[in-house]
Order: C-alpha cells, then structure tokens, then sequence
C-alpha cells in the first residue's frame, strides 16, 4: 500500500472538489475492494476522499413509483430494505448472492458499480496485465482463464465485471445518476460500463472527478417471476462463473415481457435487449429458453479452459427461467 | 466422584481462553520495541538477480534495514546447516544466499521499518531486476524425466513389488486401467506464517508458528551459530498447520537474521499471497491397472505415481505403497517417481501420499467392482486381508470390517441400487460412494515431565504442540487419570524448548508419543507418592504394600479397607516433600514393530447430489467410520474426523493450486480463488468410532486420528459421483465442467 | 472518479512521502483509545498493533477469510477492509468485549461446549459475526445459518459444531 493523504467530507459538492490538485485521488466509501487493491499495489491513489458522512442512504420510492437507492446505503440495508424487496426481488436475491454478510454490511451501492475485476493477472503485478498496466499484454488468454469471460472479450483483455448487484441493475433497467464537476447527468445502465476494446483500463464511462449519487429503478412488474441464479465452485462466498438475472411477466404462460442479464461472463454484465424482444409474445418454455440461450451466447467464444462456460451459460438460463416460472 | 478421564468427552481445556480471544499465536506477543519486517517476494520462477535498488526504501524515515542477498553475508554456506528434522535429501532453500532465483515467489528482499505499513510501503519501492531463464513448471509435460524416487525423508518407504502383475493382468478376466491426476494444493491454515524475534545479547526468543519448536531450535541455532541452549522457541498456539509447519518457513529466518543483525524485536509474518511461496502437496500422476477375477478376486495391482518436486530437494511421501497393504492380492507391482520443476519443494500435508493414492486406488476398485458387476462394498470385503502382505506380517489390530458394517450400516447401504444414474431428488442425481481408508499408526521417542506441587497442583509439560488437535486437552487427561487427580487440578504445557524435547507435531502419533510420555512419567509421580505413603511413619498406610493401594480424586486408599485414607498433599506433608518432579522418556517398542503392522483404518460412504443440468456436486451425507484404538477424548476425536472429512470434501471438490506455466506461479494466491469450503458447502456428517482393542501398537493402545478422517473421503465422494452420473472423473478436483463432460483442458496447465 | 493504470515504475521517484499522523478516537468495547495513526492502518491493525487487542486475528488481510469479523456499532465487518480512521468515533466490540462481566457471552461458552473449533484461530471472528447474523435477524432456520455463517472460514472443518453451538444458542435467545 502506497502513501496517500485522507480527507473525510460532509458534503456532495466538498467531496468533488476535494479531488482536485491531486494527481490520483479516489474516493472511500465501504472500501471493501480498493483497500484490497491498495494492499496488492494495483490501486494507487495519493488521496482519498471518504465520503461516508454524506447524505446518500436514503431507499426511497421515485414519483413514477420507481425506487432511488442512496449511493451510499449499504449492500445488505438495499439488500433487506422492505421496498426494495416487494418491488425488486430480483436485486435483493441477486445481493445477497455476493460476497459475505461482512462485506455487504460495507459495500455501498454505488461502490458495487466500481468493483473491479478478479482476474488473477490483473491482481498479481508480477504478470503482464493490459488493464492494470496498458500495453503490457494479457496474460490470461493464454492462462489459467477459467474465470474469464467468453462474450465481448478483446484482444487485449478477457477479463470479466464480478458483480451480482450489477447483473440484476442491468436486468431492471437501472439509471445511475451521478454528479462532478460539469454538473450531473444520468447514465443508463448499459451505457454504465464498458468492453475492453483496446482501451481495457477503463471499467466504465464515469469520468474523472465524478461521483455516483444514486441509482433509479424504473417502476416494474418483475415481482412474480423472477430469479437469480449463481453458478459458482463452492456453495457460497465465491464470485460466479456464470450467472443469470431472469425476469418474466406473463399472460397466462405467454411472456408478456422478458429480462435476462448474465454475470461472469464480459466485462460488462451481459443483456441483449434484441434476443429478449425476439422472445415476446412466445410461449415460456423450456424449449424457448434455450432458444433464447443459444441466441444471446452465439458470438460466445472460449478460451481454452473457461470454454465450458459458454454450455454452462445456456443451461444456467434455462434453469434461471424455469426456476423463475415458479415463483409466486 | 472418580478421576477415570481416559475415553471420556472432555471439553477442551484451552477452550476458554480460545472463545476469549486470550489465546496467543505467533503474531499476538507484544513486545517493547518491536519492529516490523515485509518480505518482497521474486516475480519470475527462474533466472538471476541482477541488481537491487533500495535506495527509495532507505531513504524513507522509520525505515531500518533492507536485507537482500547482497548484504547478508557470514552465513554458512553449508547446506546440512539448513537440514531441518523435516527436510527431504537435497540442498534446501538458503534465503538470501545468492542472486539464483528458483521458484516463482523466493524471498529476495526484507524490509524492516519502525512500523507494518511502512515496511510494507517501502517494500513497494524496492525495484529488483532479473535476468529472466526458461522455467520448467509442467509435471504432465515432464513425465519423460521421472527418475526413481530417493530415501531420505523422514517416514519415506520405498515400495516393494510382489508376484507377477503383469502376467496376471495379462490373464485376467475382468480389468480395468486409469489415469488420475492430482493438481497441487496448499495447506493454508488459517494463521498466517509469523515469527517474532527478540535478540538480548546473549539470547534469542522467538514466537513462532510451528509444528516442532525443537526442529526450529535446531535450525536457527545451526544457520545462525548459535548454541541451542541460547535459542528458545515458543509457540503455545497454532492457529492450524497441516503439515505446513514441519518445516521452518520463511519468516522465522527472517526475524531472526534481522533481529540479531538490527538488536531489535522484530516481526516478519507471510501475507496470504507468500503462504504460496512454500511447500505444497505436490501435484501428481498415478497410472492404476487392476484386475480380477470372475468370483471377485484381486489379481493384479499395478499402481505407478509421478509426483513432482523441486530442484534442490527430493520431496518423497508414501503414495503407492498403500495399494500393496489394503487388499489381499499376490501380484502387486509398485512404481514412484519424481520429476524435478522449478518450484518450491512440497510438503507434508495432511496425511501425505495416502491421500493421493487411496483415492486413485479406491477409485480403480470402485471402477472394477463395476466392471465385475459386483457390490462395490462387497467387493472389497471378498478381499478383505488381516495380514500386511509387504512385510508378512499381521496388523496389531484392525477393525476395519466392522468399521464397513457399522458405517454401512449407519448410511443405510443395503438400500442402495447398484445401477448409475437410478437414484434421484427432483434435478438432482443422488450417487451413494465407499472407499477404505488406512494410516500408520506411529509412536516417536519423546520425553516429558511432571511436577507436583504440595497444594496439589500437577503441572506436566513437553515440547509438543496443539495445532488444534487437542493435544493440551488429551494430555491434561491423561495426566489427571494416571496420577489420580482431579483434572481441574493439573496443566498441560507444550510448544516452548524450555520443555523436554517431543518429536515434530505431526504423522498422527503425538497422542501416542507424547501421551505414553505423559503416562509414564505420571506413573513415575505416582510410584513415589506410594513410596511415601508406605514409608512415612506418620502415614496410615505405614508399612504397607503399595501395590495394594491406589490413588483416585487425590485420595490415597486401599481398595480392600476404606477405613483408611490419606489425601496426596497430606502425605507430601508429612513425608516433608514440597514436590515431586520427575522427567521419563517414552519409545516405541522395537520388538513389537519388528513382528506387527500398525495402521488405523475407516470406511467412509458418501452421498452426492448432482444437479443433472448444471453439473454441481453437493455432498450431503458422509458417514465415516473409524478403528483407530482407544480414542482418549470422544469431543476431540470427532472433531479431527469432522475435520478430516471436510479436508476429504474439499480435496474432491475444491482445492487446486494454479500454476501458469508462462510464469511458473501459482495465480489463485488467495482465500478467494483457492477454494476450501464453507459452512454453506458441508452438510451431514456422522462419525462413528467402532470399538478396537489394542494392547500391542503402545501403551495407551491409541493410534491417532489426525489424518484417518481425510484419506478415504476423496474416493468415497468420487465413486458417488459416478453412482449418480454415470461419468467417472478422475482428475480432482471435481468441478461441473468435468462431471458434465465439457471441460477442455486448460491450454496451458494440463497439456500432457 | 479516477481509473487507475499507473505503474510503480512511473512513480516520482522524489515525491515518497508517509502519510501525516491524524488522532483517532477508537471506541472499543466501552473504552475509548485515542491513538496518533497514520491514514493507511486498517482497523485490523489498529485493534491489534496500536491498542493490543490481539483476540482479533488477520488471516487473510483481504476480506476472504472473515478472522478479522468485529461489530461496528452492532454489525459485523471485515476490520481488515476499512481503515481505522473511517471508524473514529464508531462503537466497536472485539471479541475482548462480548463477556458481561466475569459471564461469557452464551455464545462462547456454547462454543466451548459443542468444541465448535479445533485451532480456535477463526473463532473470534466466527463469534463475533455470529452475533451480527443474530442482530440482523435474519437466519432462521439452519440452512439460513450456514450461508449466513460462510463470510468465516474454519479450516480445520468445525462447521458441524459451529452450527450446532450456533443454534442452541440462538433458539435459547429466541425463548427469553
């Protein structure tokens, strides 16, 4: 861990203008995964900027009857708030699917955003890594890339985005409305991260100095059908080889409307609003479930020994569905 | 009220101080001064150093010293002068000896700074440059280099080959042949290596995490010139060790070279990431051929492992030669060979070898028993053999066919269809596995001493260590019951050279070790408190014969008069002894050694539930069953088993340890991607004790149980897999891609 | 908010300053420690190295391992990913500041009695998020516990007894 001064701020806009005159300053909120990356000399910051005390905790219904969850409310108070699991079960299971309770109880919503990925190169500075280190290759392609991803993946990085939290946001159509320097604007969630391309170091399209307020849930009808499903090596507390967020409303057993997003699979998490809309007005079956798997995947490429996951992805999403056609 | 302790579930007597947070391990001592050491570890596997640049380091305030191969010199260059206890044949790793780099992670630099994060920091700031050679790091790629495995390690037993394997193979009507392959796993415990090292001029303490304070002792005294005498280690928690600290690992040399260089207390401890700069289970590759029989017999056993160790040691463990032991067969044919890479030397790691080779062998047996349509428990009863047929000699004891009759049935075997894929829960596939487990049962010379104190208090102590096995908790009994005193009234100390010396911490014969130790010495007091009680004339039993008397809740008595009766202390009273101390030594019996075999033994079944589509394996249902000899403590004794049994769950299904061959470095370097379970992945386990009387293997007729639990468990959840699925998977761990069949083998790390 | 590349190679080499000392007011188990600490010791270090409370245990220092599990202002967190600083003035209980008095919390001494560890390394942490899991209220059921117990890892394999000591415990609490 390197040297870096600290400054706690009370407010939004002390907290942006707290960056400024420092080369590398960050942001502290649960520091649940800078600290580690700190640890491992990949973070770097000479300045963090705790923003703890500001005011953004608050889960509160929007005007459209939609629901805005506080940058800074906590993964586990998201997790069990009373609204957000009547009106988005999806995101409460997709949470409570990640981490630990003792790292839920720290990570913030908006921090979840801006984790980074758990690909072993990337986290080991001893190896070449084009997202810690630009130009200096990618050692997974060639490596152990079992955790790596299969779907939007570049030349120069096949690394994969290790939220759950996110997955389901990009299901449900979040906003993430941030502020900085030149005033706020809202992001839509799949505009939110990025593809590797050839520019890997960048997770996502926030730019400098700005600083995530909150994030919007449109009003949804995803409360019956539902589910997240995680694929992982061990039962709990191990990020996702592969995971699902499914969402079905439907008249009768015709869907009426679909969400699929996928975790562990891109840099990003995965939807593909083509392949649902192909899907509207289709019966929910089996069948059709795993058309639409061999749909969203038909540009999935493998690796070496992450290959199974694109067969594992398939049946993850027929089994999401179904497992989501069950509930009530 | 009585003090029969012996077999008796005991809560542990360090408990108190564990669910306190008072339990001090190797990094907990606080010391006046202290400073803090950070390793900077090699980022290639093989090459030289060809320059260091501290100077950033240095230059920051607070930092003290930044030690690399350049600067520590006077240290012997003798390599039998870091020969530990443990050490296999070979040179081992000299720290800080030159500038070769051979193994991805060797410490190249130690930094000591005022506090933790400065030396950290500053160790961010060391820049070492390397010139880069080509690495070997594939065993599968270099099986063509084998050669045959070398004597010299401490427990090494080269294999013996019967019959005519080949021939009968030949011959047979039912066979079966397979490959398995093994990856490298690290011990892990959940306590960090660390050493803190306190240098007065005259002489060095050292806390210490260890499995063998004396094996530290001995090696610190040796690499620094130091008389032993001068050099106490101490170490009276382990927060788990596995095997892991049977060797000195890097951070003791550290402080110490540090501490006496700086004379100031220092602390090195490894982060997570350097616990995989040291020795691991070694990855292997055992080819299996077994045949039989139509009625069942075993005929053959061709049994060839290929492990891998470094290129400075000869890392040897016993992995084939259980194939010659647990079944009856004439034709055996036994091959073990190393290949040498450019890692770290392996390492013991719970039950070493057996782990590896059972489960290949208790696989193959499960394959044949298919092929031969036979109950696969059956099958492996029709060759049941109560005779150790590599040496031709009987077992001391071994009731492992009980072990199979209560275990199964515990479990419920009877119900079980033979046929694959015939059991199921909705998605799930149910598979029902066995697989037989052994392990010898070893006793080591060792010393221990006793001393009595007139308010009654017995204080017993010896050089062992508890790294969780409750080693505090049976010797404390032990103690109690021998001598005859309430057990509240006696303490157990271990972990500190200060005390008679014990053998390393380890191969599961501490309790017979250093428990015989205990008994006699126990004895020893007892013997004299009756001689007191005879010859003191103020004594009610003046006169007497004292080996008509006994002792029992601090009370001296004859069982045949109860009229009479003098308490312990009384008689140390009027004897006019204000206590007894007395040191014995306790070994194994050469005699006995020389006419039986001595092996503990379980039968573990396992049930899985597979997910038909998504390939996951959940375990259940284990019930294991074991013959181990007196079992001391109940409480602890299922806890090892229950341990045990995880370790087994996790090798089958979790642990590997990913070595990128581009690098020669193991890359899942943390408790986030080396996978062991957690709560969520263990479910039901029923550990089952059958009663096994032995007066021959020593004198507590125990024979351990720290490493049975594990050795039979990969092999049970194996065979279960293949129950439910009908897909045999032999290369461990078994992961959804394998068990669904869409695995391709990594480019990189499993190319044969 | 800055996307971090840099390399330690394009560091100014003239510009390694430590960071300034800040005073600490650390609120541990009823007592408060006012420490001069520098902005990069995590709370792990700080209970263990500057007040010596070392009954909390690192066993990872990156949030994987769950050893360093203390209650911050009565819910558990990993004391190794958050710095000391960020939690002046919190109310923090280690595993020194479950007793009440010369009692142990129930949950040490249901511990002791179902021998829910062997090395007894994990289980500061393993009690202390026990407690959190109770606080939270949310595991019902065994199956609840186990997930919600698997932020801890016990090597040794104590799972079984964990969650036995674990249940007694918290149906008797349920019953009060």
């Amino acid at each position: 861990m390197n040297s870096f001064s600290y400054n706690k701020v009370t407010e939004v806009a002390e907290a942006v203008a707290d960056l400024t005159g420092h080369a590398n300053a960050r942001f502290i909120a649960g520091g649940t995964n800078l600290l580690d990356l700190m640890k491992e000399n990949v973070a770097r910051p000479d300045h963090l900027t705790d923003i703890n005390k500001l005011a953004l905790t608050a889960i509160e219904e929007t005007e459209d009857g939609g629901l805005s969850l506080g940058a800074l409310a906590t993964n586990a108070d998201t997790a069990w708030n009373e609204l957000v699991e009547r009106k988005y079960p999806l995101l409460s299971q997709a949470i409570l699917a990640g981490a630990s309770p003792q790292l839920r109880n720290m990570a913030t919503n908006g921090g979840n955003l801006f984790q980074r990925t758990r690909c072993y190169y990337f986290y080991d500075t001893a190896t070449a890594c084009n997202k810690r280190e630009p130009g200096s290759g990618c050692s997974a392609i060639n490596g152990i890339n079992r955790i790596h991803a299969i779907l939007g993946t570049s030349e120069h990085c096949i690394a994969t985005h290790p939220s759950d939290m996110c997955v389901a946001l990009a299901a449900l159509d979040a906003k993430v409305n941030v502020t900085g320097p030149y005033g706020d604007r809202v992001i839509e969630f799949r505009d939110f991260h990025r593809l590797p391309g050839d520019t890997p170091h960048l997770d996502n399209n926030v730019q400098d100095g700005e600083l995530v307020t909150s994030i919007e849930l449109p009003p949804s009808n995803f409360t019956q059908h539902f589910h997240y499903l995680k694929v992982r090596e061990r039962q709990s507390y191990a990020f996702a080889l592969v995971s699902v967020a499914a969402a079905l409303e439907l008249d009768g057993n015709t869907i009426k409307d679909i969400r699929l997003a996928l975790g562990g699979v891109a840099h990003k998490p995965w939807r593909d609003c083509s392949c649902e809309e192909a899907f509207i007005g289709q019966e929910a079956t089996e069948a059709n479930f795993r058309a639409l798997a061999e749909m969203i995947l038909a540009d999935a490429k493998g690796y070496g020994s992450n290959t199974f996951k694109i067969e594992l992805a398939k049946r993850a999403i027929v089994r999401a569905f179904s497992e989501a056609l069950k509930n009530n | 009220m009585t003090t029969k302790y012996i077999g008796k579930p005991a809560s542990r007597v360090d408990g108190l101080e564990k669910v306190t947070g008072k339990a001090r391990y190797s990094a907990d001592f606080k010391v006046e001064g202290l400073t803090y050491g950070f390793i900077v570890s090699s980022s290639i596997a093989k090459g030289k150093i060809t320059g260091i640049d501290s100077s950033r380091a240095l230059a920051l305030d607070g930092v003290l010293q930044v030690f690399t191969h350049e600067n520590v010199r006077n240290l012997p260059w003798f390599k039998l002068r870091y020969t530990d206890l443990d050490a296999p044949s070979g040179t081992p790793f000299r720290p800080f000896y030159d500038n070769t780099i051979r193994f991805s992670m060797q410490p190249v630099a130690l930094v000591i700074a005022e506090t933790f994060e400065l030396a950290r920091y500053a160790s961010s700031l060391i820049k070492v440059d390397y010139e880069e050679e080509t690495h070997t790091s594939s065993l599968y790629q270099n099986i063509s280099k084998s050669f045959k495995a070398p004597k010299g390690k401490i427990g090494y037993v080269p294999p013996k080959s019967r019959g005519n394997a080949d021939a009968a193979y030949e011959d047979a009507a039912f066979k079966i042949q397979a490959e398995y392959k093994h990856s490298a796993e690290h011990h892990n415990p959940m306590e960090l290596f660390s050493t803190t090292a306190i240098w007065d001029n005259e002489k060095l303490t050292v806390y210490d995490k260890t499995q063998g304070v004396s094996n530290c002792q001995f090696y610190i005294g040796n690499v620094f010139g130091l008389a032993y005498k001068d050099v106490r280690i101490i170490s009276p928690y382990v927060g788990g060790a596995f095997g892991s600290g049977l060797r000195p690992q890097h951070q003791l040399f550290m402080a110490v070279l540090a501490a006496l260089e700086l004379k100031r207390p220092v602390k090195v401890g490894l982060t997570r990431q350097q616990m995989f700069s040291f020795g691991h289970r070694p990855a292997t590759l055992q080819k299996l051929a077994l045949s039989a029989s139509p009625e069942g017999t075993l005929e053959s056993v061709r049994h060839e492992a290929y492990s891998e160790t470094s290129q400075f040691e000869n890392y040897t463990e016993v992995i084939v030669n259980w194939s010659a032991t647990m079944y009856a067969c004439e034709n055996v044919e036994l091959k073990y060979e190393l290949v040498k890479l450019d890692t770290f030397t392996p390492l013991d790691m719970r039950a070493p070898g057996a782990v590896t080779g059972v489960h290949a062998m208790e696989s193959a047996m499960d394959e044949l028993a298919y092929t031969l349509k036979m109950d696969p428990l059956i099958f492996r009863l029709k060759n049941y053999t109560d005779e150790d047929q590599v040496n031709e000699k009987p077992f001391s004891s071994k009731e492992l066919v009980a072990c199979y009759r209560e275990g199964a049935e515990k479990f419920g075997w009877a119900a079980r269809n033979v046929e694959p894929r015939s059991m199921r829960d909705g998605k799930n596939l149910v598979g029902w596995g066995v697989a037989t487990a052994a392990w010898d049962a070893n006793q080591m010379p060792s010393r221990a001493k006793a001393l009595l104190s007139i308010d009654g208090k017995l204080v017993v102590s010896s050089g062992t260590s508890d790294i969780g096995t409750g080693t505090y908790t049976i010797m404390t009994q032990i103690a109690a019951e021998i001598l005859g005193i309430a057990i509240e009234n006696v303490t157990f100390k271990l972990g500190d050279t200060n005390l008679p010396l014990a053998p390393l911490e380890g191969g599961s014969w501490t309790a017979a070790s250093v428990g015989s130790a205990v008994k006699t010495v126990c004895e020893d007091v007892r013997k004299i408190l009756l001689k007191h009680a005879v010859k003191t004339k103020a004594s009610p039993f003046y006169n007497y014969d004292p080996n008509k008397l006994q002792i029992d809740s601090g009370e001296i008595f004859d069982p045949n008069d109860s009229s009479k009766g003098i308490s312990v202390t009384e008689i140390m009273r009027l004897a006019g002894v204000n206590s007894i101390e007395e040191t014995s030594t306790s070994g194994p019996n050469p005699l006995v050694g020389r006419k039986y075999t001595m092996n503990s033994h379980a039968a573990v079944f396992a049930e899985v539930k597979v997910d038909e589509d998504l390939g996951t394996v959940d375990v259940t249902r284990v019930v294991c069953a074991v013959a181990a000899g007196k079992i001391l403590n109940p409480k602890t004794a299922r806890s090892q088993i229950l341990g045990g049994v995880v370790w087994g769950i996790s090798k089958a299904l979790e642990e590997e340890s990913k070595l990128d061959h581009q690098y020669g470095r193991f890359m899942n370097h943390n408790l986030s991607e080396y996978h062991v379970p957690v709560n969520k992945d263990i479910n039901d386990i029923e550990v089952i004790f059958v009663e096994e009387k032995d007066d021959i293997v020593n004198p507590l007729g125990v024979k351990g149980v720290g490493e049975i639990g594990i050795i039979g468990v990969a092999g049970a959840i194996a065979n279960a897999v293949f129950h439910a699925t009908g897909v045999r998977v032999r290369n461990l761990p078994i992961t959804m891609d394998k068990v669904l069949q869409i695995a391709e083998d990594d480019r990189n790390q499993v190319a044969v | 908010m800055k996307q971090e590349t840099s390399t330690l190679e394009t560091d100014d080499p003239f510009s390694d300053t430590l960071p300034a000392y800040t005073l600490v007011n650390l609120r541990i188990n009823g007592q408060t420690h006012k420490l001069r600490l520098q902005p990069w010791v995590s709370l792990l270090d700080a209970i263990r190295e500057y007040v010596g409370l070392t009954g909390t245990k690192k066993g990872c220092d990156h949030g994987q391992c769950g050893a360093c599990t203390v209650l911050v202002d009565g819910k558990r967190i990993n004391s190794c990913l958050t710095l000391a600083i960020m939690k002046d003035g919190a109310e923090i209980t280690t595993i020194e500041g479950l007793a009440d008095g010369e009692a142990n919390h129930p949950l040490q001494d249901a511990f002791i009695e179902h021998d829910a560890f062997q090395c007894g390394y994990c289980t500061p942490g393993q009690i202390c998020s026990a407690i959190g899991m109770f606080n939270e209220g949310r595991a019902h059921t065994l199956e609840d516990v186990k997930e919600f117990m698997s932020g801890n890892i016990c090597r040794c394999g104590a799972y079984t007894n964990i969650n036995a000591a674990i249940m007694e415990v918290k149906s008797k609490l349920e019953n009060e």
